[in-house]
């Protein structure tokens, strides 16, 4: 590996990889209060609710993230609303991966036993008190796994942002291979600040599901 | 000491992906004007979304343009006849690569001749003259490069020359890169920027695809345009000279430009 062509190149590469480093924390949490949001929804006994969370989970998660972003990044412009390429890009995958946070926590939340739920209620806690305070808390802990796989997906589509001008990592890469000519290094070398990024959080993950685990 | 060899063993792992994914970029085959006769084929990278120079028609699957018709008049040359030619769709991102992993023989794609590319390709005798300008709506304030300001979004596609070009006649302009013009087309028709900035003949293209846009202001810089070949196949680069030498004189060459850009080119 050519380590020149890092140092060369280390502004461009530090601003991209800030810049994916916010388009994955602000996709993560808004697709996990989405994601939490829809799941609700979906488990609630209003039927608008549950067919609005359906519709929602079977649209987004039914169609490509390249088209998700579009629809952000050059279809609002014609509703009036023009959002930048980061922006779109952002929402585009926060909106995206909660279709699938959505339905993980929803097997979550149908994990949890149903004496849990009655418990709660007849304890006085209102519905909505009930799935904060009582379900949703262990609903969640059940499906860390899933969800880490969702978030960890999530960085690595945060790539999608280089098609939209998201001033991305990827968006960033592809620049400094065309400039430099060595497509392989730099490629390799926005692979590794991908990695700088996933594997803490795979690894943090695993010691949040142990540690949640001694609480049972 | 269990959680030592685990470190390693991942470490190894590491160390084994990279070289062979580095290991990847040094293969190089026996490009140059033997092989492509051996073949009976020239392979050559061009664009497919640039209207009058590469352009796929998606209801007959063709391309056309004027850098296909060079091709063809290539491969005629080379080859004695102009069917003998497949074309290969490249990007300004992905034609050097292509061409550097012998996946084409060369490229006939827009392509600027610039000092920086030399050192990677050889390039053959400029084939087409063009000039930098920029594309906007009709009505927008902008009316040239001097309208141009450090709060302009100017559009362009990424690996081009024009970004660089752009950048130094504008110090801090906002330049959003896309992965091609039809892609940077598609984002200022949204309202995402307020001019497309590349070569001239690409822009005429794209008002004659869409009447509400125009190009304006004279161009701002020259754009020779060369076909790239691998480098070190000196007689290939001749051979391609050698037959765009005669094109001009037999005054195909003229009639591949009129049939295109709609005038006779400049002298």
């Amino acid at each position: 590996m050519d380590f020149s062509l890092l140092s060369d190149n280390i502004g461009l590469f530090m601003q991209g990889f800030m810049n994916t480093i916010w388009a994955s924390l602000l996709g993560l949490a808004g697709s996990f209060i989405l994601g939490t949001i829809i799941a609700v929804f979906r488990m609630t006994r209003s039927r608008p609710l549950v067919w609005f969370g359906t519709a929602y989970v079977e649209f987004f998660r039914n169609i490509p993230l390249l088209l998700v972003v579009f629809l952000f990044y050059l279809g609002l412009p014609s509703l009036g609303i023009t959002l930048s390429g980061f922006a779109s890009g952002t929402m585009g995958l926060a909106v995206y991966t909660s279709s699938f946070i959505a339905e993980a926590i929803r097997a979550g939340i149908m994990a949890v036993p149903k004496g849990q739920t009655e418990a709660a209620r007849s304890s006085g806690l209102t519905y909505v008190q009930t799935m904060f305070y009582v379900i949703l808390p262990q609903a969640i802990k059940l499906v860390i796994p899933p969800l880490s796989n969702q978030f960890i997906n999530l960085v690595k589509n945060s790539s999608i942002l280089s098609i939209v001008a998201g001033f991305d990592l990827m968006y960033y890469g592809d620049i400094v291979a065309t400039e430099t000519f060595d497509t392989i290094n730099t490629y390799l070398f926005v692979a590794l600040f991908y990695l700088i990024i996933t594997l803490p959080l795979s690894y943090g993950s695993r010691v949040l599901e142990r540690k949640l685990a001694r609480h049972d | 000491m269990k959680k030592h060899w685990k470190m390693i063993s991942l470490g190894m792992a590491l160390c084994l992906a990279m070289t062979v994914l580095a290991g990847c970029g040094n293969k190089k085959e026996e490009g140059g004007l033997g092989a492509i006769k051996d073949r009976g084929k020239l392979v050559v990278g061009v664009k497919f979304d640039t209207k009058l120079f590469g352009l796929k028609d998606p209801s007959s699957g063709n391309v056309e343009g004027f850098d296909i018709d060079i091709s063809k008049q290539l491969a005629k040359r080379i080859l004695g006849d102009e069917n003998k030619v497949e074309f290969k769709e490249v990007t300004s991102k992905t034609r050097i690569p292509m061409l550097n992993n012998s996946e084409i023989d060369m490229v006939v794609a827009t392509m600027t001749i610039t000092e920086e590319r030399k050192k990677e390709v050889d390039f053959s005798d400029v084939y087409f003259q063009a000039g930098q300008s920029l594309l906007v709506k009709k009505g927008s304030p902008i009316k040239g490069i001097e309208d141009v300001t450090a709060d302009t979004k100017v559009m362009s596609s990424k690996g081009a020359t024009s970004v660089k070009n752009i950048k130094e006649k504008v110090p801090g302009v906002t330049v959003l890169e896309f992965d091609n013009y039809q892609d940077a087309f598609s984002a200022l028709k949204a309202g995402q920027g307020d001019a497309l900035t590349t070569d001239d003949a690409i822009l005429y293209g794209m008002a004659a695809q869409d009447p509400n846009y125009e190009v304006v202001g004279e161009p701002f810089t020259d754009e020779p345009y060369g076909i790239a070949i691998q480098k070190g196949n000196s007689d290939l680069v001749q051979a391609v000279n050698d037959a765009l030498k005669e094109m001009h004189e037999n005054g195909e060459y003229d009639a591949i430009y009129e049939k295109w850009i709609g005038k006779k080119p400049a002298e």
